[in-house]
């Protein structure tokens, strides 16, 4: 899901991707790169994303991933079962 | 979708590989272009890209695993195993050899139990029939013939007539017919069946027609017959014009209607019938004999097909609800009201009979504690005992592989994928070994048939068929991952960098490595102790059986049973044509003796009869063995007369009844007094004449049934007094010809009697080889089982010591450099055998004597925790292991220091 909404804003590749949640989350998520290059694999597979080779910012080649229509459904749909997930832990923890 | 990008990633795998790792170098390079920014040096950098990357094969490994299918690894796995096994040639034959035994045998064992317990009947739908039998029957007086002795035909009859739980029912008997006409007997297995046979278990025929209840009348007169499949190719070519022929059966024509189907052999597992003939038939082969009016013959079985919706319970609930009507309109007229009382207290019960009938079950698979169990448990221990071994071989070959292990753990060979690819390799050596086990078991299981089957009338099915399929493939795969899963789990949990350190030198800790094949030894040792134990206590138990004094001669003895009764000889005629026989036969040159008798000793066959003293205080009756001879038995027989005479030619049809008795009688039943002189009568059945019999000699005991049996009380009258003598007789001939030439006389001076007269020859050495079968077969197979695990155990000990040998050399060798002296070496190597043997067998010695008492009712002349025994395995493996660390412990001394310490 993290993964899907890094690229859902326009391509990345796998070492911005991995900065980027980095960085979005303020270090408090850190994704391994031995579990980044299985789940892209993964989605990859499962045709949620696209891949292709580019150039990036300093003109080094990359592997690019852009979301597919499917990813985007199954983003949303991930995203509701994670917040109706929250939302039930936040209920849990404010009752009184 | 998937499966379409999986299939294409098959073909493309290159390209994706090489994206997939430039990715990976590209994302670290990029980390190391932040950090150089971020000012560390370029070094550093590097070092920290790479660290924080972490095991880059590994993720590549698992980003490659997303795309690849499960059997793909499988087969990759597969592929490097063949090739190391084929790497070492050695190993794998010594793995796949002990595995095929170990498993060939206990398939072997299992094809047996299989056919003659668990297999279903070769018809439709078996599990709807059910037989119909007296619950617990512990009485039965009268005459019992036969395999399944459960029914008399009026009972039947009744139970035919009333029972209304089956859609079909039926009854049926088995006896040997003799198919020749005159001369040697040349026996097929006849089955009598009544109307329903055929239609119950749905059996059509193959050409012709089966046999209907039109064919099943009461007196029905030119019987026709149904052949088997394998007896119509067998004796007839599989010729298609066969119908219409006829057969004669004990002399008397059969017309042949029918053959029925391949697949069919009847219900009698173990007794595939050749000939089916109707139940109506009985009398006209069994003449006056037949049992088919007889209210107090015991002789035929019934098997019926359920009606649809009635369950057994029901059945069962049934056939107990009618007892009281069955027995009241059957109670056999000779009965006393004592007996009356008896039979009248019998229940029916329907019983489940899917698998059919077979008397190799009580006498093989009753219980657990019957041979074909024994067996199984032995063979189970024997392949316990192989898997042990393997498993060290295992482990030997991984420490030899651990420079590889460890390497590929270091090169990101993830552990969990270095077991599975360990395991495979241990399932493709168990499966080759079950391949190897199931052709084993093929030939071994029809071994054990031939063993049990010297008189070759036991037919099994031993056809391959799931369960034993499944069976052998259940043990493969248990045994592999016994054998594998801890040498695969020790092997990988190595540190890649100890390892790599050590060089070539291999790891010198391992202390605990090195406990697990101790742990495997001293288990082999122990269950080596166990087998070994069982096969001396079966090989000595039949040694006692062997040299047990029977009470009469046991070789150069020719039982040759005539029939006569083509020659219709009436009543009185009939014993003065026997003795004429006899005296043809004494007349043969090299003949010693001859005698008659109408139960042959340990033939199985039997006569007791209730006796009443004269002039006792109580009325005291008991069941006596009894035996009918001719004068000149106990000389021919080689037993001594203690004291009063022989029958001879004075004793006659009218004059005084005589008996001869026996020393077990006159203790147990006379009470010690003077035998000659003393009376009795037989109980004769309510009706008959009670004649008084008069005691005129004393003979030594013999045995009647059985070798193991205790000496009985037997009482011997004589074929002059009787006053029914068969048309068949016994003639016990003693000569000290081969038999080969003798028969041919016996045949040659039979046949200028009358050609009509039929002969069967049994010596008697083979009556009493064939009755210790069973002992044979247990001493033939725990012994077998025995050594092969000693031997098991021997190449596991002698393994672990050469092992800890080779890896003390340096040790060694600084000793010797030392001052050691070789003695000590020696003793020292010793030792540590020494020490796994005695855990060994102090563990194997409690497993035996809690197991051996399993043994017991098979056992002969000692108990099942003989000292003596446990005493004398102990010592034998003890010997051999002794034996087999030596070897190494030599080998040890005779080091060259100078050379041991250089192996560093």
């Amino acid at each position: 899901m993290l993964i899907l909404q890094c690229v859902v804003r326009g391509a990345n590749h796998g070492y911005g991707i991995a900065q980027h949640i980095q960085r979005v989350s303020r270090d408090t998520l850190k994704i391994g790169e031995g579990s980044l290059y299985p789940a892209l694999q993964r989605l990859l597979l499962n045709d949620y994303v696209a891949a292709e080779w580019g150039l990036s910012e300093n003109n080094r080649r990359a592997r690019y991933y852009t979301i597919t229509p499917a990813g985007r459904r199954h983003l949303a749909r991930e995203k509701r079962s994670f917040d109706a997930l929250l939302m039930g832990i936040a209920r849990v923890m404010e009752a009184p | 979708m998937r499966l379409w990008k999986k299939v294409r990633y098959l073909f493309n795998r290159d390209s994706f590989d090489r994206d997939l790792q430039e990715e990976m170098r590209i994302h670290r390079e990029m980390a190391e272009e932040k950090l150089g920014q971020l000012g560390e040096p370029k070094a550093a950098a590097h070092y920290e890209a790479m660290k924080s990357f972490g095991n880059a094969t590994l993720s590549q490994e698992a980003s490659r695993s997303e795309w690849t299918f499960l059997f793909e690894t499988l087969l990759q796995d597969l592929r490097f195993d063949l090739r190391t096994l084929h790497k070492s040639p050695g190993f794998t034959v010594v793995a796949v050899l002990t595995l095929a035994l170990g498993i060939g045998a206990n398939t072997a064992i299992f094809q047996l139990i299989d056919a003659v317990r668990l297999r279903t009947l070769p018809v439709k739908d078996p599990q709807e029939l059910a037989t119909v039998r007296i619950a617990d029957r512990n009485w039965v007086m009268g005459r019992t013939h036969g395999r399944y002795t459960q029914l008399s035909n009026a009972i039947w009859e009744q139970i035919r007539d009333r029972q209304q739980v089956f859609s079909s029912v039926f009854a049926w008997a088995g006896e040997g017919l003799n198919i020749a006409n005159g001369g040697e007997v040349r026996n097929v297995e006849g089955i009598w069946v009544s109307g329903d046979y055929f239609k119950a278990l749905e059996v059509p025929a193959l050409i012709g027609r089966t046999l209907t209840p039109d064919d099943d009348r009461r007196g029905c007169g030119s019987p026709p017959a149904v052949l088997s499949y394998a007896f119509w190719q067998r004796e007839y070519g599989g010729k298609p014009d066969i119908l219409g022929n006829k057969i004669t059966l004990e002399g008397h024509p059969f017309e042949i209607v029918g053959v029925t189907p391949a697949g069919f052999y009847g219900v009698d597992i173990g007794h595939f019938f050749d000939v089916a003939t109707p139940l109506c038939s009985e009398p006209i082969i069994r003449g006056e004999d037949s049992m088919l009016d007889l209210r107090r013959g015991w002789w035929l079985a019934s098997l019926g097909r359920l009606k649809p919706g009635v369950s057994l319970a029901q059945a069962s609930a049934q056939m107990n609800a009618m007892s009281t009507s069955i027995l009241e309109a059957t109670i056999p007229a000779e009965y006393s009201p004592e007996a009356v009382k008896h039979f009248m207290q019998y229940r029916f019960g329907a019983f489940p009979a899917s698998n059919g009938f077979s008397d190799l079950r009580g006498t093989y698979s009753s219980s657990m504690d019957s041979p074909l169990w024994i067996l199984l448990a032995l063979a189970g221990f024997v392949l316990l005992i192989a898997c042990a071994n393997i498993a060290n071989l295992m482990l030997a070959r991984a420490s030899a592989r651990e420079r590889e292990i460890a390497v590929r753990l270091s090169l990101g060979a993830s552990r969990s994928r270095l077991i599975r690819q360990l395991l495979s390799e241990s399932i493709l050596l168990g499966l080759i070994g079950a391949c190897c086990g199931a052709l084993l078991a093929q030939w071994l299981s029809r071994f054990l048939v031939a063993y049990i089957n010297s008189r070759g009338r036991i037919y099994l099915d031993l056809a391959l068929d799931w369960r034993v399929l499944g069976f052998t493939a259940g043990v493969g795969m248990l045994t592999s991952i016994i054998f594998g899963l801890a040498p695969a789990f020790r092997a990988t949990r190595v540190a890649p960098a100890a390892v790599l350190k050590a060089a070539g030198r291999g790891m010198t800790g391992g202390r605990e490595r090195f406990g697990l094949r101790r742990a495997l030894v001293i288990s082999q040792v122990a269950f080596s102790l166990v087998l070994v134990v069982g096969a001396l206590l079966f090989s000595r138990s039949l040694g006692k059986l062997l040299s047990v004094d029977a009470g009469f001669r046991q070789t150069g003895i020719l039982e040759t049973d005539v029939d006569y009764s083509k020659l219709r000889i009436a009543v009185p005629q009939r014993q003065p044509y026997k003795i004429s026989l006899i005296e043809r036969l004494r007349a043969i040159p090299g003949v010693e003796a001859v005698a008659n008798a109408s139960v042959v000793p340990i033939s199985g066959y039997g006569w007791s009869e209730n006796i009443i003293l004269a002039g006792a205080k109580e009325h005291a009756k008991e069941s006596q063995l009894f035996d009918r001879i001719s004068p000149g038995y106990f000389n021919t027989m080689g037993i001594p007369m203690v004291v009063g005479r022989d029958f001879n030619e004075r004793d006659t049809a009218i004059s005084q009844k005589v008996a001869i008795v026996n020393e077990s009688f006159v203790k147990k039943i006379l009470n010690g007094a003077n035998p000659i002189g003393q009376h009795f009568q037989i109980e004769e059945y309510v009706g008959r004449p009670r004649p008084m019999y008069e005691i005129v000699g004393l003979v030594k005991d013999t045995k009647y049934y059985d070798l193991r049996d205790d000496f009985k009380p037997i009482v011997y009258v004589t074929t002059l007094q009787d006053d029914q003598p068969d048309e068949v007789a016994a003639l016990l001939i003693r000569s000290p010809l081969p038999p080969g030439g003798l028969t041919s006389s016996i045949k040659n001076a039979l046949a200028d009697a009358s050609p009509l007269i039929s002969i069967e020859f049994t010596p008697l050495q083979r009556t009493i080889h064939d009755s210790l079968l069973r002992d044979r077969l247990m001493a033939t197979l725990s012994g077998f089982f025995g050594g092969l695990a000693a031997l098991l155990a021997m190449v596991g000990l002698y393994g672990v010591i050469s092992y800890s040998v080779a890896r003390r050399t340096n040790e060694i060798g600084i000793r010797m450099a030392l001052g050691g002296q070789r003695l000590n070496i020696v003793n020292m190597v010793l030792g540590e055998a020494g020490l796994l043997l005695v855990m060994g067998l102090a563990v194997g010695i409690g497993l035996a004597l809690i197991l051996s008492k399993t043994a017991s009712s098979l056992l002969f002349g000692l108990k099942p925790r003989d000292p003596l025994t446990i005493l004398l395995a102990v010592l034998g493996l003890a010997a051999v292991a002794i034996l087999a660390s030596y070897i190494p412990a030599r080998r040890a001394a005779g080091l060259d220091p100078m050379v041991a310490l250089r192996n560093e």
